[in-house]
């Protein structure tokens, strides 16, 4: 914890308030008193919502499961970027230290057609799950367990794969998005599996099942703004998207289709 | 033929459209650039070049019939990337209904948030162009066949002129963002190759508007006429 800092700061957070999600919502400006550089934002936030319980008032509603950037829960968008101002870092990792004392900020549920506000910063990102399901499985044999490191595979394939396998799926790339898309996340769950050799079998079957979905949920389309790249706390590159969009062309070419029942299942309507 | 109607819902096969569409339309803006370079060269090489496109073809193909060959082409590539065109931008309007109080763009440019508005200029600029150049309707002193003099007559009025000038600032910018795009469309990558991508598509943009833009202030400053 070296390094800290003993001067308190306050801040003028302006946030979105929405009690459910039909009603409508607006923005609501709280003061952030004696907030610590050391704080993270949502330390911060359980600050505020501290202080707006003991004042008999509703908490402001975030998600959040770790606190240590693995789990993608924590998602908001932080004065117009998604986890705010710090590169590859998720809203659970962003230190106070980088506002300053009398900042006004601006904090908003990530927006989406495919992601409906549930409540305040909360929305439903379950719309994910079902891309995942629709391609994020390989065919093994049942059976004894093979033997480790019994099949071969490239370190660049690996280490490939790993990158993609970085994704912990918290929606940044949508919500930062101007198309609303989510050909970030989507490509990062083709390329996970679709790299390795375990992978192959399904490879043309997985993209077209995946894109499938994606586009079912009501995600758009990829115009190559690249603002995904930018926010991605995981830092994964859209060079993931072009891959994504050669198989895409390859499943295409030699005949694949969707899966029977893919992208029919679209939970939010 | 439904498979193709079904594939065609798909965003990422429509960027495929898009982006072949775009990169036969980019081979026609390149060539056209190219062979208006020989007005410079004065009225024979001019007229002898426009005459020379309609003999394109020859043993094969008679006076002016590969021309239309060619036309028809653009005008299949024409319409389908207006139609993707119109169908994404809906697409991803719907996407995202509700905008941020705050907004913070990181790694767009005006280039490639404009690429809808760019497009529609261009549009409406092709129409007038075909309008003033090749079927003279809507040119003051239209003598067909030769090419030379409409085109000086035609830019020496600063508003055309001026007209000609901002289309092709707008298609500047479209390119910019275009012509390295389509190849990450088409899936056309490699840590190598970005790099190299972004700088054809500069180099291509700069290239064609630069050269375009020079024929109307060619004929107003007197280098042309
Ligand atoms: C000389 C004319 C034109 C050329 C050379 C051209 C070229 C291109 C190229 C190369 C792309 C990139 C495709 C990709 O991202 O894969 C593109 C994208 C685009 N073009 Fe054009 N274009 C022209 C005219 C038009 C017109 C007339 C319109 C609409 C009215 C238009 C609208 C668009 C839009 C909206 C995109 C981006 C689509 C997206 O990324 O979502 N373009 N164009
Ligand atoms: S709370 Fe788990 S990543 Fe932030």
């Amino acid at each position: 914890m070296g390094g800290t800092s003993s001067a308190t700061m306050n801040l003028k957070l302006h946030v979105w308030r929405q009690s459910g999600p039909q009603s409508g919502g607006e923005m609501v400006t709280y003061e952030a008193r004696d907030v610590s550089p050391d704080m993270s934002f949502l330390e911060m936030l359980d600050v505020v919502n501290e202080r707006l319980i003991e004042a008999g008032n509703e908490p402001i509603a975030f998600d959040h499961d770790c606190r240590e950037g693995i789990c993608g829960m924590c998602g908001m968008m932080i004065n117009g970027v998604a986890h705010g101002p710090e590169g590859g870092t998720t809203t659970c990792q962003l230190h106070m230290r980088h506002f300053e004392d009398g900042d006004e900020v601006w904090i908003e549920p990530w927006r989406s057609a495919a992601f409906p506000v549930v409540k305040d910063l909360v929305v439903d990102r379950s719309a994910f799950d079902r891309i995942v399901s629709a391609g994020g499985y390989i065919s093994v044999n049942t059976g004894s367990a093979p033997d480790a490191n019994e099949i071969p595979v490239p370190k660049v394939d690996a280490d490939q794969a790993f990158d993609a396998a970085a994704c912990i799926g918290c929606g940044a790339c949508v919500a930062q998005c101007p198309n609303g898309a989510a050909q970030l996340f989507t490509s990062a769950k083709v390329a996970h599996l679709g790299v390795l050799p375990q992978g192959q079998p399904e490879r043309w079957q997985r993209v077209m099942d995946m894109v499938t979905q994606m586009e079912a949920e009501g995600f758009g389309g990829c115009s190559n703004h690249y603002e995904c790249e930018a926010v991605c706390p995981k830092e994964i590159s859209t060079d993931f998207i072009a891959r994504m969009n050669r198989d895409y062309l390859k499943a295409t070419a030699k005949g694949r289709k969707a899966s029977p029942g893919t992208g029919q299942s679209i939970g939010n309507g | 033929m439904g498979w193709i109607l079904d594939l065609y819902r798909s965003a990422v096969f429509k960027k495929y459209v898009m982006a072949v569409t775009g990169m036969m339309l980019f081979g026609f803006v390149l060539s056209h650039m190219t062979g208006n370079l020989k007005a410079y060269a004065g009225p024979e090489e001019f007229n002898h070049y426009a005459e020379g496109l309609r003999e394109l073809g020859k043993p094969i193909f008679g006076h002016g019939q590969f021309l239309w060959v060619m036309r028809t082409g653009l005008l299949i590539a024409v319409g389908l990337h207006i139609w993707s065109a119109f169908a994404l931008s809906k697409h991803n309007r719907e996407a995202r209904p509700e905008r941020y109080v705050r907004e913070r763009h990181q790694k767009s440019t005006y280039a490639s948030r404009t690429m809808i508005w760019g497009g529609v200029i261009v549009l409406l600029f092709v129409v007038y162009h075909l309008l003033h150049l090749t079927f003279g309707t809507v040119h003051a002193d239209f003598i067909p066949g030769d090419v030379y003099h409409n085109f000086v007559v035609g830019f020496q009025s600063p508003v055309i002129s001026g007209f000609y000038i901002l289309a092709n600032v707008a298609l500047g910018f479209h390119l910019y963002h275009g012509l390295w795009s389509m190849f990450q469309s088409l899936g056309w990558n490699g840590s190598r190759f970005n790099d190299l991508r972004k700088k054809f598509a500069v180099a291509f943009a700069l290239v064609i508007s630069v050269a375009n833009i020079s024929f109307p202030i060619a004929v107003l400053t007197g280098a042309i006429g």
